[in-house]
């Protein structure tokens, strides 16, 4: 499809979306690779969606430039227009239309002939799993029916790029890996996806590059194995018996761990991060973790090897320490650096 | 890839990852569809609305019998000695007037229909921009002529008679929807430009209200103080109202007409750029 000689879907310059005082995306660049996921992560307010709405030439950028595969986002907008498409945070579909409706409605807005409208749109729908509630108002839709219809109505076009904010945010665990599954078969098809999310676990499973957004910052960007290797393969969650015994365990993980440990809410629970730059694995470390602790008398009730959590990368990355200068640069080595937080 | 897994809900069938595949290949895009197309498609977005909600009718059924039940016999025996007579002056006049003050639904269904996120894709699309706000106002035009049928019906059920025929009827509707549908960029004007629903309203109340009453709907304007004169001889709702009556009653007015299009054309003129720049930065 479009090939631009750079092999950028996407490329920004110090772009910047400022609302009122707010400086709601404050000097991103973003170097998008062709026919692959990108993931955008960070919290609720980063800027993600603002980020998203300016390279979808629905805001105009304050400051910087970007471009989409070379074409810029306010100069050449119908340009970008023909080659991209969104799937917004809610619903962008017309919910009084029924699902049959809407993508023959978007089929004639994209210059389809009526009857190649209908067929594409029967056959989406029959992709999509649809069929049955071709003919139901979207407004009747179940959650993971409304994202099918929304997606569907994306690729309507086939586009170069596939703008996803949000996808699965509300949705079951079950719909969840549906729309993963159309995501990788839409990538599959060589569509560049920029993807939007809250959750590492999403990131981590669609996305080959990953940029972690905070305050309208990029404040990690890379591989998902180089963020990874920033916060920590992986993260102990342990619940105790007793909570007198905490700062004891506290300290025995972080003599096993050399890692830091973090006290949670729950009295008798606490985290460590267990990093990647070690020789052994995650599992390995938490296995010896298990025993210190067992040695030294503390009960573990209940236990749990996870991925690093949102919370986790970004207490990584942003974290209340001093060196914020330097997070960035721990991306290659695994963090040793930081000491415990708590 | 993998496909979806066997378990699937009982009311939803899993995606197909090969019949999604195979779409995604499709051939050639095809050309972005002419500003008449993309106009029309939203057009039949908004018939299909009217489909899916029936309800939104009401506002032009209704409300035009009410409007010509109530005034035919409010005033018809004050000002004309009898509802018989004064319905054969009131009709064409309560006619502009009711599908004007019609128009003002416009303003708060563009206020609420535009925080929805299908206007997000609406606006990534590749068409000609002020395709949305015209398609509007095509669906609106059907709702104005709905009206305009509606009202006529009970006109002649009260003893109107059109001395210009079907012709004549035909001519003064044809001009009136052409005029509502110019006067309504006003209104997607301040749909985008205010914040709540309840402020459209307001100030749409604010204005259609002056301008509707102050003008020869009701009565003849010679009775009234010269200042008032001034202004309800030069009111675009005097104008419409006296080339409805004209065409309706047989007349050509030419001048009358002449003046109701000129003004169309300025409130297009003036209004839907201001629209479409409102648009473009929502």
């Amino acid at each position: 499809m479009s090939q631009h000689t750079t092999g950028l879907a996407i490329e920004t310059a110090g772009l910047v979306k400022t609302f009122g005082d707010t400086r709601a995306v404050d000097g991103v660049d973003l170097a998008v690779p062709t026919g692959t996921v990108y993931g955008l992560l960070g919290p609720n307010g980063a800027g993600k969606t603002t980020t998203v709405k300016m390279l979808a030439t629905l805001l105009r950028p304050d400051d910087g430039e970007a471009h989409v595969f070379g074409h810029d986002v306010v100069r050449e907008a119908d340009e970008v227009r023909a080659r991209v498409s969104l799937t917004g945070q809610y619903a962008s579909v017309d919910e009084d239309l029924t699902g049959a409706e809407n993508l023959i409605l978007l089929g004639r807005l994209l210059g389809q002939a009526k009857k190649a409208a209908r067929e594409r749109s029967a056959q989406l729908l029959e992709a999509f799993g649809l069929t049955d509630a071709a003919g139901k108002q979207v407004k009747h839709y179940s959650g993971g029916m409304r994202r099918r219809i929304d997606i569907a109505a994306s690729i309507l076009n086939t586009p170069d790029l596939l703008f996803l904010d949000e996808p699965t945010t509300g949705l079951d665990p079950r719909s969840r890996n549906q729309v993963w599954d159309i995501v990788r078969a839409v990538v599959a098809q060589g569509t560049t996806v920029l993807l939007t999310t809250q959750y590492l676990d999403e990131a981590d499973q669609l996305a080959s590059r990953i940029a972690v957004i905070d305050r309208g910052k990029v404040i990690a960007e890379g591989t998902k194995g180089e963020l990874k290797a920033s916060v920590g393969a992986g993260s102990v969650h342990l619940r105790l018996r007793d909570a007198g015994q905490r700062p004891e365990a506290a300290e025995v993980l972080r003599r096993a761990l050399d890692a830091q440990v973090q006290l949670e809410p729950d009295p008798v629970a606490l985290t460590a991060r267990v990093g990647a730059a070690a020789s052994d694995t995650a599992a390995e470390q938490a296995a010896r973790a298990l025993g210190e602790l067992a040695r030294t008398g503390i009960t573990v009730d209940n236990f749990s090897l996870g991925q690093p959590s949102l919370d986790e990368v970004f207490l990584a990355l942003t974290g209340h320490d001093t060196q914020d200068s330097a997070k960035q640069d721990t991306a290659e080595q695994g963090n040793r650096k930081s000491e415990a937080v708590a | 890839m993998s496909t979806v897994t066997s378990t699937e809900t009982k009311d939803l069938a899993p995606v197909s990852a090969e019949s999604l595949a195979a779409l995604l290949i499709g051939g050639e895009r095809p050309p972005r569809p002419s500003a008449l197309s993309a106009s029309l498609t939203f057009g039949w977005r908004a018939m299909l609305k009217i489909k899916h909600v029936p309800e939104q009718l009401f506002d032009v059924t209704a409300f035009p019998i009410m409007m010509v039940l109530m005034y035919t016999y409010l005033f018809g025996g004050a000002l004309a000695g009898s509802p018989k007579e004064y319905i054969q002056f009131l009709l064409p006049g309560i006619l502009v007037m009711s599908v004007v003050m019609i128009t003002m639904y416009t303003g708060v269904s563009v206020n609420t229909d535009i925080e929805k996120g299908v206007f997000d894709r609406f606006r990534t699309l590749p068409i000609w921009r002020p395709s949305v706000m015209v398609g509007y106002l095509l669906g609106d035009a059907l709702r104005y002529t709905i009206a305009s049928v509606v009202m006529l019906t009970v006109g002649m059920i009260l003893g109107y008679r059109a001395d210009g025929g079907v012709a004549g009827v035909l001519a003064g509707i044809v001009l009136l929807v052409v005029f509502s549908f110019a006067f309504s960029w006003i209104w997607t004007m301040f749909g985008l430009l205010l914040r709540t629903e309840k402020s459209v309203m307001g100030v749409s109340m604010m204005v259609i209200f002056p301008l509707t009453f102050l003008s020869n709907v009701f009565v003849d304007p010679h009775t009234m103080p010269g200042w008032l004169q001034a202004f309800v001889n030069n009111s675009p709702i005097t104008h419409v109202s006296s080339a409805v009556r004209g065409l309706m009653a047989g007349d050509w007015p030419a001048a009358e007409v002449a003046w109701s299009l000129g003004w169309a054309g300025l409130f297009i003129l003036v209004f839907g750029p201001i629209t479409m720049r409102l648009y473009n930065r929502k």
